[in-house]
């Protein structure tokens, strides 16, 4: 971790949140947000309970849309087209195609294993078998799952372990090649040894793909990711390199924060 | 063991012990209560039984006069006339004509509404929607009767200029629209029971809305849906009254819904209004048409039971 680290402003981008605001009917939970998406890095949210990261993960991918009451003000450019993912006249459908998103619980549906990663597919319209069989396999590889389901792919989902219900759901947000992957606290009902083997697929994952996690574990945001943005009653309070964040803040409430002594 | 010792492992009964003992009174209080509960769920255990018991013993006499048989295989049902003849697959018809009928209404509608109420509808027209819904279940069946008899039989033969006053398509149609809301109900309820994180899942694959109900919800919540179809078919299976007035009460061999027809339940009311002198075959026909037909939704509630198994929720 010795060797200099590039200058952020040089580093390419996915996609940027500007003068993001939130709210949720009159509450204000996101305030005026400006923070970069680097390209295929992994970039972690972190924070105390009810700070606004879920909110603000979920704004990436137009969830607040299926509830109504909820307003959104501001941008989250995406790159390289540079469209605003919430601009009215865009489509959170197609929004959803291109970020998939992996969440708290693993929640496969109730398919087969096989039906599961190829949900994705399918709602787009790709029915021929022999087009879903390549890229249900390649999605269970890409999610480290291929050698343990191969076997057992017409199964029920529900058959497996939560640590492999959660891997599906990562292999079936994969299925589609999305250009960026959220997690929604992907670890937070999983055993340690799950927990280890879903960081070490995100560490895998950066490398096709860039990835905005939130996390209330701060030693799993130190682990996996490359920045990390510190949020505290909506607010974005620090951003930066995680190594940075986690040795050096220059923000006191961050500091606070880290060190346990708030939260 | 003397008062003065104190309370230690060796003298577990220490007077403060004794504290912590048997209250008689109040093990007593729960004894009752736990008893009247006991016989609220008996009442319904021998009431059970009771019919069981009734419906096989009279049949049982019933069938010394006629052979399972020709019970089974014969193709009249003449049980009043001299030539007396017994093939209850004539009343079985037309249970299963009109109840079929009844369900190609009933199954489709009941389930396109609940999808529509459950994942379509918003808050307010639900909660308006739905109890006028099971209002439709409120109906008497008698009125039911008389709305296919004098209002859709007219309106069908418009269609089919042949079609009898009294036909099993007009009576089933009608016992169709009033299961609907059976249907319906328990089928919205299963589909609000499925848990939103397997909606956000699917919505977050960049599914519609449309999609993510007929392939996500209804697939969850097969099981509820299954019950609210088993329902639906015991209640069509055991319906007299539309049949009674609407479908005539002729016994007729039948697969065809343009035909008159008499069901079980038709013939049973119609022998039990009759002064037929108790412990004639004629008067036993009744336990063994009665026995039938509660057999029939046995098979029903079994098939239910065991899809309901099959596919039972686990979100």
């Amino acid at each position: 971790m010795a060797e200099p680290k590039p200058a952020l402003d040089t580093l390419p981008i996915k996609a940027a949140a500007r003068r993001l605001n939130f709210y949720y009917g009159d509450f204000h939970a996101l305030k005026t947000i400006d923070m970069p998406i680097h390209d295929k890095r992994v970039t972690a949210l972190i924070g105390p309970s009810g700070c606004g990261k879920s909110t603000f993960l979920r704004c990436f991918n137009r969830m607040h849309d299926l509830y109504p009451g909820n307003r959104y003000e501001g941008e989250i450019r995406l790159l390289p087209d540079n469209v605003n993912l919430l601009d009215k006249g865009v489509d959170p459908i197609e929004v959803r195609m291109r970020l998939s998103m992996v969440f708290q619980k693993p929640n496969p549906f109730p398919k087969t294993i096989f039906e599961n990663i190829a949900y994705g597919l399918r709602v787009r319209n790709v029915n021929k078998r022999a087009i879903l069989e390549e890229k249900v396999e390649e999605a269970l590889r890409g999610a480290a799952l291929w050698n343990e389901v191969k076997d057992r792919l017409h199964e029920q989902a529900f058959n497996l372990s939560g640590g492999q219900q959660q891997r599906l759901c990562i292999a079936r947000a994969l299925a589609t090649q999305p250009e960026i992957l959220l997690f929604d606290e992907p670890t937070s009902a999983l055993d340690p040894i799950a927990t280890a083997s879903i960081e070490e697929l995100i560490a895998e994952l950066k490398q096709k793909v860039t990835i905005l996690i939130v996390t209330h574990n701060m030693q799993q945001a130190a682990r996996v990711s490359d920045f990390t943005a510190y949020m505290y009653l909506g607010e974005m309070i620090e951003f930066g390199w995680t190594d940075d964040i986690f040795i050096k803040p220059t923000n006191p409430q961050t500091e606070a924060y880290i060190t346990g002594r708030f939260g | 063991m003397s008062g003065t010792a104190s309370p230690t492992l060796d003298h577990p009964m220490s007077p403060s012990a004794s504290r912590l003992g048997h209250r008689a009174s109040r093990h007593f209080k729960e004894k009752i209560i736990e008893l009247i509960l006991f016989s609220a769920a008996l009442v319904s255990v021998f009431t059970t039984a009771g019919i069981v018991y009734i419906l096989v013993s009279e049949s049982v006499v019933f069938f010394q006069h006629v052979p399972l048989t020709s019970f089974l295989f014969d193709t009249q049902w003449t049980p009043l006339f001299d030539d007396a003849h017994f093939g209850i697959m004539v009343l079985m018809s037309g249970t299963l004509v009109s109840s079929a009928v009844a369900l190609l209404v009933a199954i489709p509608l009941g389930t396109v509404i609940a999808i529509y109420l459950s994942e379509f509808a918003g808050p307010r027209l639900r909660e308006l929607a739905k109890p006028t819904l099971e209002l439709l279940s409120g109906v008497p069946t008698i009125v039911y009767g008389y709305f296919a008899l004098l209002f859709v039989t007219p309106l069908l033969q418009k269609i089919f200029p042949e079609l009898p006053g009294f036909n099993l398509l007009s009576a089933g149609l009608v016992m169709g629209i009033m299961i609907i809301p059976t249907v319906s109900s328990l089928a919205e309820d299963a589909m609000r029971a499925v848990p939103m994180s397997l909606r956000e899942g699917s919505y977050a694959m960049g599914a519609t809305r449309f999609q993510t109900a007929v392939k996500v919800v209804v697939p969850a919540a097969f099981s509820g849906i299954m019950a609210g179809y088993i329902l639906g078919i015991s209640r069509a299976v055991g319906e007299t009254m539309i049949l009674a007035v609407a479908a005539g009460m002729q016994p007729n061999l039948t697969w065809n819904p343009l035909e008159p027809a008499a069901t079980i339940t038709a013939f049973i009311v119609q022998v039990a209004l009759g002064d037929l002198p108790h412990g004639s075959v004629g008067y036993q026909t009744i336990f063994a048409a009665g026995l039938t037909l509660m057999l029939l939704t046995l098979v029903f509630n079994i098939i239910g039971y065991w899809l309901r198994h099959k596919y039972r929720e686990r979100y």
